[in-house]
């Protein structure tokens, strides 16, 4: 099975590898958007600021690639927000694959922004969480998020619901690091490599 | 609701890590690979690694031991000690590390602070802060603690986060290694002043320490070394404890 992990010059993408050889697999970090097209998953881990990670999509021509891709794909956190319409982080738009528009955190005494640390999941649906209950927790860091809507595929709360995972056909994206996320995040990646 | 989190650090020199008390006198705990699989077994919410010798000898953290802890580390990852260029972090991210923390290149360049949260994003960003009470008043420190910056705790934070830190590791060096609790008032004073989490260090001693460290002192996390290395309370035990007293921690 080929797996690449888009290489855009952005994110950590070390973590994700580490992780993805933790599980017997080799990864390709790769931008070259015939590899990307050849693979059997896509895996395209995010980190940083919405508009410099357009902009680098841009440069790389990923722009236009990654909406036309077939195979199984996964965006992990910033990969998870750039599949939306919109986001608020510098009034960008995005690769606008799923309708939602990210939004800003807004703090209070109780709820910190960003929103760092391990959460629950809650109303989770679909094969990435087979296996897995409301009880069970993943590692989050964002101070933007989607809201909930048709394409949420499990929800956490801050203190409002928000989307922690969403789907569009064969596009899957969490807002959580799934490779920071213990032995729970690793169940929901070999989930998604099972697909 | 997301979960108070349970932080070991290992301060590592040459290659091993080490302990010691208000900063001095160093004792040895082991390899640093062999305690960071150990405690993301025992579950350790996150781990932070500090290169302790990388400022004071001007040298570059180790980006291969970096790399050997993360690939055995399915849980967050900060690293620290000696940065203070943009390089020296993509070399770090590259590593494997997930965050870094600054500390003496942020007080020497607070604009440091601004250029990696626009470069990397602010979660990468963490903020160490070491502050010592002298004559009543919280003081920060810099370069491993041995010189007064002049800058008062509270107001160095607040500017951090202002810059773009996207988390503070909070230390009192008067609590440091001396297991008589965490400092209570200085973490609660940070953590009503900025909106970023904080991260108390210094002074764990007993699991009370951090029922107290959280409730009053209103820190996100809690920094520990010395109570996890030499086995003095297992992190699961600590756990138990804290979730019975009604603190939300992930079990």
């Amino acid at each position: 099975m080929e797996i690449a992990v888009v290489d855009y010059k952005g994110g950590n993408v070390q973590s994700v590898l580490f992780a993805l050889e933790r599980l017997g697999a080799q990864p390709i970090l790769t931008a070259d958007p015939d590899v990307l097209r050849r693979a059997d998953k896509v895996l395209f881990p995010g980190e940083g600021e919405a508009s410099s990670a357009m902009e680098a999509l841009r440069e790389a021509g990923l722009d236009k690639v990654l909406p036309t891709l077939t195979q199984p794909f996964l965006g992990i956190c910033l990969g998870m927000q750039l599949l939306g319409l919109h986001s608020e982080e510098n009034d960008t738009p995005l690769l606008g694959l799923l309708p939602f528009s990210v939004q800003r955190f807004a703090p209070d005494a109780a709820h910190k922004v960003p929103h760092m640390g391990w959460n629950n999941l809650l109303a989770l649906q679909g094969p990435l969480f087979a296996g897995l209950t409301e009880a069970d927790h993943v590692y989050f860091v964002h101070s933007y998020y989607a809201p909930v809507g048709a394409y949420t595929t499990a929800q956490a709360s801050h203190p409002a619901p928000f989307s922690a995972a969403v789907q569009h056909g064969n596009f899957h994206g969490v807002q959580f690091h799934t490779e920071k996320s213990g032995a729970v995040g690793t169940r929901i990646l070999a989930n998604f490599l099972a697909l | 609701m997301v979960k108070k989190r349970l932080i070991p650090c290992l301060d590592v020199r040459d290659g091993r890590t080490v302990k010691g008390i208000q900063f001095e006198g160093l004792r040895d705990a082991g390899d640093p690979v062999a305690l960071a699989a150990r405690y993301a077994r025992e579950g350790a919410d996150e781990l932070v690694f500090l290169d302790i010798t990388a400022t004071n000898q001007r040298r570059q953290p180790l980006t291969e031991l970096v790399r050997d802890v993360a690939r055995v580390l399915d849980i967050p990852f900060t690293v620290g000690g000696g940065i203070s260029t943009v390089a020296d972090v993509e070399a770090l991210l590259l590593s494997g590390a997930d965050k870094v923390s600054i500390n003496s290149a942020a007080l020497a360049r607070p604009g440091f602070i601004a250029d990696l949260s626009r470069r990397f994003g602010s979660q990468c960003v963490v903020v160490a802060v070491d502050a010592r009470l002298v004559d009543g008043e919280w003081q920060v420190m810099t370069r491993a603690g041995t010189q007064a910056t002049g800058r008062q705790a509270v107001d160095w934070c607040r500017e951090a986060a202002d810059l773009g830190a996207g988390e503070l590791l909070l230390t009192s060096m008067s609590h440091d290694g001396t297991k008589s609790g965490f400092a209570l008032e200085l973490t609660r004073a940070v953590s009503n002043a900025v909106s970023v989490p904080v991260i108390a260090s210094g002074g764990a001693g007993q699991p009370s320490d951090f029922t107290e460290v959280f409730q009053a002192g209103g820190a996100d996390a809690a920094l520990a070394a010395s109570i996890f290395h030499f086995n003095e309370t297992a992190l699961p035990a600590l756990k138990q404890y804290l979730h019975a007293a009604g603190i939300h921690v992930r079990l």
